[in-house]
């Protein structure tokens, strides 16, 4: 059953003569791990932003979790995790603060002036994201003292905080060392083969998409593969997903010639 | 109200550990009411027999709080360009609870320094009594609510921090000169008449003024407008700004 159905959604910004989005169809299945890979400047932000809700699209449908992201964009919202490209934490505040923040608005506690007033059920929760993030005292922590990747690791953390359908991360790993994100791939796995939450993923790791269950190529915009890794490299006759990712874009680039046969029976773009 | 009171919470934490902005933000209004006020003190005190110190004191706390607001809705635009509103944003929360917070978190910001100001102002002989302190109060919080209204719809039209911050010091500073604040504003050629009367911090002022000296007899030379004029005149663009502002502010955020 598809959690995410995308369909001939297009996006394009104010004043521009392009489309940011172009004509992109794909669904994503219950508990799936799917991937938006693509060059820099390919659509995957805008795709993601539109499916989050934070952007409305020009044309085309999206729904999350059977809710349209235009009519019920609440329900949406309250049914998906999300963690932004750029950081999204409030440096400000303690780690403690920024996980209570998101708990209140997402309705998961109520409201209390301090960390030791709020119920013993939340006080247990961040006792235990403490132990998952390895910090001794989330309470007491500034959230900039916390290396890059354990701040990557506890958006992710937040994110899922209030047990989403779908968790959208938009290249959680850019920026971070390479023992980071192998720390952050290890605890992802383990999130969705404990809970079985579907991902959405953007990245321009080929290492990381190799680790979907779904890739779906974009580049300008537009759908140019969508299918599993092992198909991807069978149609492009390439025996690594680097191999058939370039062969794909140096096809698109040369008009075509070399591409394999498009879009799989998934969805797909124009 | 859970969502409401814990973004509220968050603008205050953040003022109180940034030591910096809170002493700026105190030093600012005292340097108007002691310098400026006894600057005027023997001029404003022979033509109209008001006590200038006092009147500097009443103005200036009243645009302290206008100011505090507008200035603290501007940190919207920092969350957007550091990502944090979109944290915000896609939660599950209304837009004008989501408003409502930072308006209710910039006020407690506002309320706190206002008080704070009027404890190190009273040392430098301003004649307000308890009683009138009192009836300010809630004169005084319309102030931070149109001040965190108009902040709002500045913003809202803005593309970026830097645009807002000189656009917002354009728009606050005339209207300390010709909003009364540390003068009551009597007569004005005809061109600054009307800057004045569209110059929401100057209804502010006169209704601030207005609690303070109820009951004096320099009330006629404190009060230029009338408290029901003010209150009105508040009460509108207090609606109209608001809903203004929050529909811009979703329109920019969600139709870039």
């Amino acid at each position: 059953m598809a959690v995410v159905e995308v369909r001939d959604l297009v996006k394009r910004y104010r004043n521009r003569t392009v489309n940011a989005v172009d004509h992109v169809s794909f669904d994503v299945g219950d508990g799936e791990l799917f991937c938006l890979l693509g060059p820099n400047g390919a659509g995957k932000t805008t795709t993601l932003s539109v499916l989050t809700t934070i952007l409305r699209p020009t044309s085309g449908s999206v729904r999350i979790a059977g809710w349209d992201v235009v009519g019920h964009p609440g329900r949406v919202r309250g049914a998906v995790g999300i963690v932004f490209q750029g950081p999204s934490l409030d440096l400000n505040l303690t780690a403690e603060e920024n996980l209570r923040l998101h708990a209140i608005l997402y309705g998961l506690f109520p409201w209390r002036p301090s960390y030791r007033l709020m119920p013993a059920g939340y006080r247990r929760r961040v006792s235990e994201l403490a132990d998952i993030l390895d910090v001794v005292d989330l309470a007491r922590t500034p959230v900039r003292e916390l290396s890059g990747g354990t701040r990557r690791k506890f958006e992710i953390v937040r994110a899922l905080m209030h047990s989403p359908r779908v968790l959208f991360l938009d290249e959680p790993t850019t920026g971070l060392d390479p023992e980071s994100r192998r720390s952050l791939w290890g605890y992802l796995r383990g999130v969705q083969a404990a809970s079985g939450t579907t991902i959405v993923l953007t990245t321009h790791y080929l290492e990381e998409a190799e680790q979907a269950d779904v890739v779906c190529v974009v580049d300008r915009g537009a759908v140019r593969e969508l299918d599993s890794p092992a198909n991807l490299k069978r149609r492009q006759l390439q025996p690594t997903l680097e191999d058939a990712y370039l062969r794909l874009l140096d096809g698109d680039a040369e008009g075509g010639d070399g591409a394999g046969d498009g879009a799989g029976d998934r969805g797909g773009g124009r | 109200m859970n969502a409401l009171l814990t973004i509220a919470q968050r603008d205050l934490t953040k003022l109180l550990r940034d030591r910096l902005r809170l002493g700026v933000n105190l030093i600012f209004p005292l340097m108007l009411v002691v310098g400026l006020g006894n600057v005027l003190r023997p001029t404003l005190g022979k033509a109209t027999g008001l006590d200038a110190v006092t009147v500097a004191f009443t103005g200036v706390l009243a645009a302290t709080m206008f100011q505090s607001t507008a200035a603290g809705m501007i940190s919207l635009v920092e969350d957007r360009e550091t990502d944090f509103s979109r944290e915000l944003f896609v939660a599950p929360v209304s837009r004008f609870v989501l408003v409502g917070g930072k308006l209710l978190g910039e006020t407690l910001v506002a309320a706190t320094q206002g008080a704070l100001v009027v404890l190190i102002a009273l040392p430098f002989g301003i004649h307000i009594t308890g009683a009138g302190l009192a009836l300010a109060a809630g004169p005084l919080l319309l102030c931070c609510l149109v001040g965190g209204a108009f902040g709002l719809a500045t913003i809202a039209a803005l593309p970026n921090q830097r645009s807002a911050m000189q656009i917002f010091q354009f728009l606050i500073i005339p209207q300390y000169v010709l909003g009364g604040v540390l003068v009551p504003v009597q007569t004005l050629p005809v061109y600054l008449a009307v800057v004045a009367a569209i110059s929401p911090l100057r209804y502010g002022v006169d209704l601030a003024r207005s609690a303070f000296y109820a009951g004096s007899p320099h009330y006629r030379q404190a009060v230029t407008l009338g408290p029901w004029i003010d209150v009105v005149v508040l009460a509108g663009l207090l609606t109209a700004l608001l809903v203004a502002g929050v529909a811009l502010f979703e329109y920019r955020e969600r139709s870039r």
